[in-house]
């Protein structure tokens, strides 16, 4: 009798004590409470499947812009355009001297003066990185409807 | 003295042996001395050889379209920097032989040392190409097959003109397609 009631303590102790450690284990998960997010229901501590790459538009005309200021977006693929100290590939059609050739949008005066408006006679180091404002485009959807007006909505 | 004069005799006067083992020994001898010869040659042409010295340009080499792209034919350095046409590559061989001095002297062991001597190099091989009217793209990139209708508007145009009348050559505007550019300040088109 003793040795039943022996075995059954040790069994309620063993199963009490993994009970014990599931709630643990559970209460380490962190819960996302069923908030679904536009990338879809994933638990914070998961890593989700990364999306599949979209694809970069080959080669269109110009972009429309949609507000005042914006820097034009590049409607072209730029893989493998060399931009650092040595060279700048973007500039060997899109710089003054050669655009009207090329036929491409020739870069804005603005990018010929310093911070201070002083004008100079290439491009402003400070604006040497083209892809920093120029993004090129990939042919995606947008996530959600979106009511932003372009500025002719203002006039 | 004496050894040399019978040395001198041995070479002038007839063998003994048979001409049947002579003609076969030398036929022997010529297709070791060939096939040695050929290995030499396809084992100077591989990736890993080039990349003993130019080990920071074949890194570069696997960030562009010639190494890594949709279907999976690549070329590797020989392809581009070595002729095909045998009597071209032994030429060019034979010049490189002046690149085991580059070699010894250790001109371009480091990277800073390849980044001084980049210009040098890229624009000797650029010079190489439109000598020979860009013949190792032509190897693979060959005009006449070339669909003008697949081609983006500016390829189409530049393709159709300056390329179809010889005015240009494939390197005068597709530089550092395979390597990072060196400082291109003053070459005409940048």
């Amino acid at each position: 009798m003793k040795k039943i009631i022996g075995v059954l303590l040790t069994a309620g102790a063993l199963l009490s004590a993994s009970v014990i450690a599931t709630e643990a284990t559970h209460i380490e998960n962190v819960n996302s409470g069923g908030v679904e997010s536009m990338r879809g229901i994933t638990e914070l501590d998961d890593t989700r499947k990364a999306d599949e790459l979209k694809r970069v538009i080959k080669d269109r005309g110009p972009i429309d812009r949609d507000y005042v200021y914006q820097p034009p977006l590049v409607p072209h693929q730029t893989r493998g355009y060399e931009v650092s100290l040595n060279a700048n590939k973007c500039l060997s059609c899109h710089s003054w001297k050669y655009a009207g050739e090329m036929g491409a949008t020739k870069i804005s005066v603005t990018h010929y003066q310093s911070r201070e408006g002083q004008v100079l006679a290439d491009v402003s180091p400070s604006r040497y990185f083209c892809l920093q404002c120029h993004v090129t485009q990939v042919d995606a959807k947008p996530l959600i409807e979106n009511d932003f007006k372009r500025v002719d909505s203002l006039r | 003295m004496k050894l040399i004069l019978n040395f001198w005799r041995k070479l002038t006067t007839p063998s003994k042996a048979a001409v049947g083992t002579i003609l076969a020994m030398g036929f022997l001898g010529g297709i070791i001395f060939w096939g040695a010869f050929n290995m030499g040659m396809e084992a100077t042409n591989t990736e890993e050889f080039c990349s003993a010295c130019h080990a920071p340009i074949v890194k570069e080499l696997k960030e562009t379209i010639h190494y890594s792209n949709r279907s999976g034919v690549r070329a590797i350095c020989s392809d581009c920097h070595v002729p095909h046409k045998w009597t071209d590559k032994i030429v060019r061989k034979v010049q490189a032989s002046n690149e085991i001095v580059a070699f010894l002297m250790g001109t371009i062991s480091t990277q800073e040392k390849f980044e001084a001597r980049r210009k040098h190099l890229a624009v000797r091989e650029w010079q190489r190409m439109k000598e020979n009217d860009s013949q190792e793209c032509r190897n693979c990139h060959n005009f006449e097959y070339m669909d003008f209708s697949e081609q983006g508007p500016r390829s189409k145009k530049q393709h159709s003109t300056a390329l179809a009348s010889g005015e240009k050559t494939c390197v005068d505007c597709h530089k550092g397609i395979a390597h990072k550019l060196p400082d291109m300040s003053d070459v005409p088109g940048w």
